[in-house]
């Protein structure tokens, strides 16, 4: 069984874990670093990034254990606050962040709570997927080796980069597991270096 | 692109999807910019802006209102984190402003002095989603009926007794384990004594839990009355005058912080309880006036 952790300091963590052991993934709350070394894969999910990151910053271990277990093949996919946890910039306001993914990112880019949508976007093949944005982040750069696999509008709001899975909206509040799916099936296919795929 | 014009707002997975996004965190009170700062740097998840902590309230009297919009502005600008803010129970006026002034969640509390002492505001009347109080599983279930989408107990506000909040919560979750023990006949003569709605009575019969996230506050003092609500099943924490009536508000937040991501776990808790100086000082809730009771404002 493929042992999917879900970042577990804060946010909507138990979503994603219900939505990953419906598809047969074990899914531990991970609320230590060290719990990395057994999984195969992790979710960050959404939260507010700014709690999260004086969260990591707080346990010593956290940045090393993230990074090492992205090196040594672990599969991550970050959703909202994880999607600016991931990125390699972070703007208004500046944050840091584990620049693991080639992409920058403006924070609460679509407005404050009232400003939150939900609708519809579509896969890069044009088929429609169900999108629901909470004080979103916006991509505003995606570098060369990332690809883009969803849009909305003329944003770009799920890209992929190796191991790496990111979307500005919440796939888990929605009843649609596709990209939930979409994740599983990169885990247990794992890419050769530096390569990466689109869906 | 039609995508983005056929965008929806305020819906009410919008609105309990900010409350998802809260889980496991710790709501912090907070009267000005400087504070919100701290409370973000404490790791708060969102800070609740008002006019004085519910402590001042009690001891000061008068009328507490929303606060001043220029203080909710600053406050906003000055954290990245959401910024809620709260109306009195009724003011669906305050409510109309504080949405005008772009806050993330309204929390129509028991805490400010009521303006209306036969009817909540009407919650589904608002795109910004609204926060409301209860101290059992009725109460719960009329404010979400009014468009309530998070439900947090009353709890003794300014008090630094969890007693209250402890109450609330059991009363909330027993309650609600009761409603699954039923047959399917007898939910009719349960909603009429919960005084509830029978659709999300038989809704919460069927799932075993509230249709919106389920918060604690009231009288949440140090890192131990935290988890203690956690453990109880809270899915997040309002601290109220805790943080600012310690004797060291970063180091006491930063704990309280600490203690609800680590809940369930009591070596960190250890740990927490020993990081803080001097909790604010507790009342007793039996030595209170009946007319002191917060929590029985609202219905």
């Amino acid at each position: 069984m493929t042992a999917v952790g879900t970042l577990a300091l804060q946010g909507d963590f138990a979503a994603h874990r219900k939505r990953l052991a419906a598809l047969g993934a074990s899914a531990p709350e991970v609320r230590w670093p060290q719990q990395l070394e057994e999984l195969d894969g992790l979710v960050i999910p959404g939260g507010e990034s700014t709690t999260l990151l004086h969260l990591m910053d707080r346990e010593p271990g956290w940045w090393p254990a993230v990074e090492a277990f992205h090196r040594r093949g672990g599969g991550i996919f970050g959703t909202c606050a994880g999607l600016i946890l991931l990125a390699r910039r972070v703007r208004h306001p500046e944050q840091r962040s584990l620049g693991l993914l080639d992409v920058d990112v403006d924070r609460n880019a679509y407005g404050r709570q009232v400003d939150s949508s939900e609708g519809f976007g579509r896969w890069a093949d044009g088929r429609p997927l169900e999108m629901v944005f909470i004080r979103a982040p916006r991509i505003t750069r995606v570098g060369d080796g990332v690809d883009v696999l969803a849009w909305h509008g003329d944003d770009p709001v799920l890209v992929a980069q190796g191991n790496l899975l990111a979307a500005s909206f919440h796939p888990e509040l929605t009843t649609d597991d596709s990209v939930h799916r979409l994740f599983l099936a990169r885990l247990a296919t794992p890419l050769a270096d530096g390569a990466s795929s689109v869906a | 692109m039609s995508e983005t014009h056929d965008m929806k707002t305020g819906t009410l997975r919008l609105k309990t999807g900010l409350a998802e996004m809260l889980k496991g965190g710790v709501i912090m009170d907070v009267t000005n910019a400087e504070q919100a700062k701290i409370a973000e740097e404490a790791g708060a998840v969102a800070v609740m802006a008002l006019e004085r902590v519910p402590a001042d309230i009690r001891r000061d009297g008068g009328v507490a209102r929303m606060s001043h919009p220029h203080v909710i502005r600053e406050i906003m600008d000055t954290v990245s984190i959401p910024v809620m803010a709260k109306c009195r129970i009724g003011h669906f006026v305050e409510a109309q402003i504080l949405e005008a002034l772009g806050v993330d969640y309204i929390d129509e509390s028991e805490v400010l002095t009521p303006a209306d002492e036969a009817h909540h505001v009407d919650k589904f009347a608002f795109k910004v989603p609204v926060v409301c109080g209860a101290r059992d599983l009725g109460e719960a279930l009329r404010r979400i009926a009014e468009g309530a989408a998070l439900i947090r107990t009353k709890g003794e506000a300014g008090t630094g007794n969890v007693v209250e909040a402890v109450r609330h919560m059991r009363a909330i979750t027993g309650g609600i384990r009761r409603l699954t023990t039923l047959r399917p006949e007898e939910l009719m003569a349960e909603a009429k004594s919960l005084g509830a709605p029978f659709e999300l009575v038989r809704w919460v019969a069927e799932h075993g839990k509230l249709p919106v996230p389920n918060f604690s506050a009231g009288g949440i003092a140090t890192p131990a009355d935290a988890a203690l609500v956690m453990q109880l099943g809270a899915e997040a924490v309002f601290v109220g005058s805790g943080i600012f009536k310690s004797e060291d508000p970063v180091r006491h937040g930063r704990a309280i912080v600490k203690a609800v991501t680590h809940y369930r776990e009591p070596e960190v808790l250890a740990a927490a309880s020993a990081e803080i100086g001097k909790p604010m000082p507790g009342l007793e809730i039996d030595k209170l006036e009946p007319e002191e009771l917060l929590a029985a404002r609202g219905w």
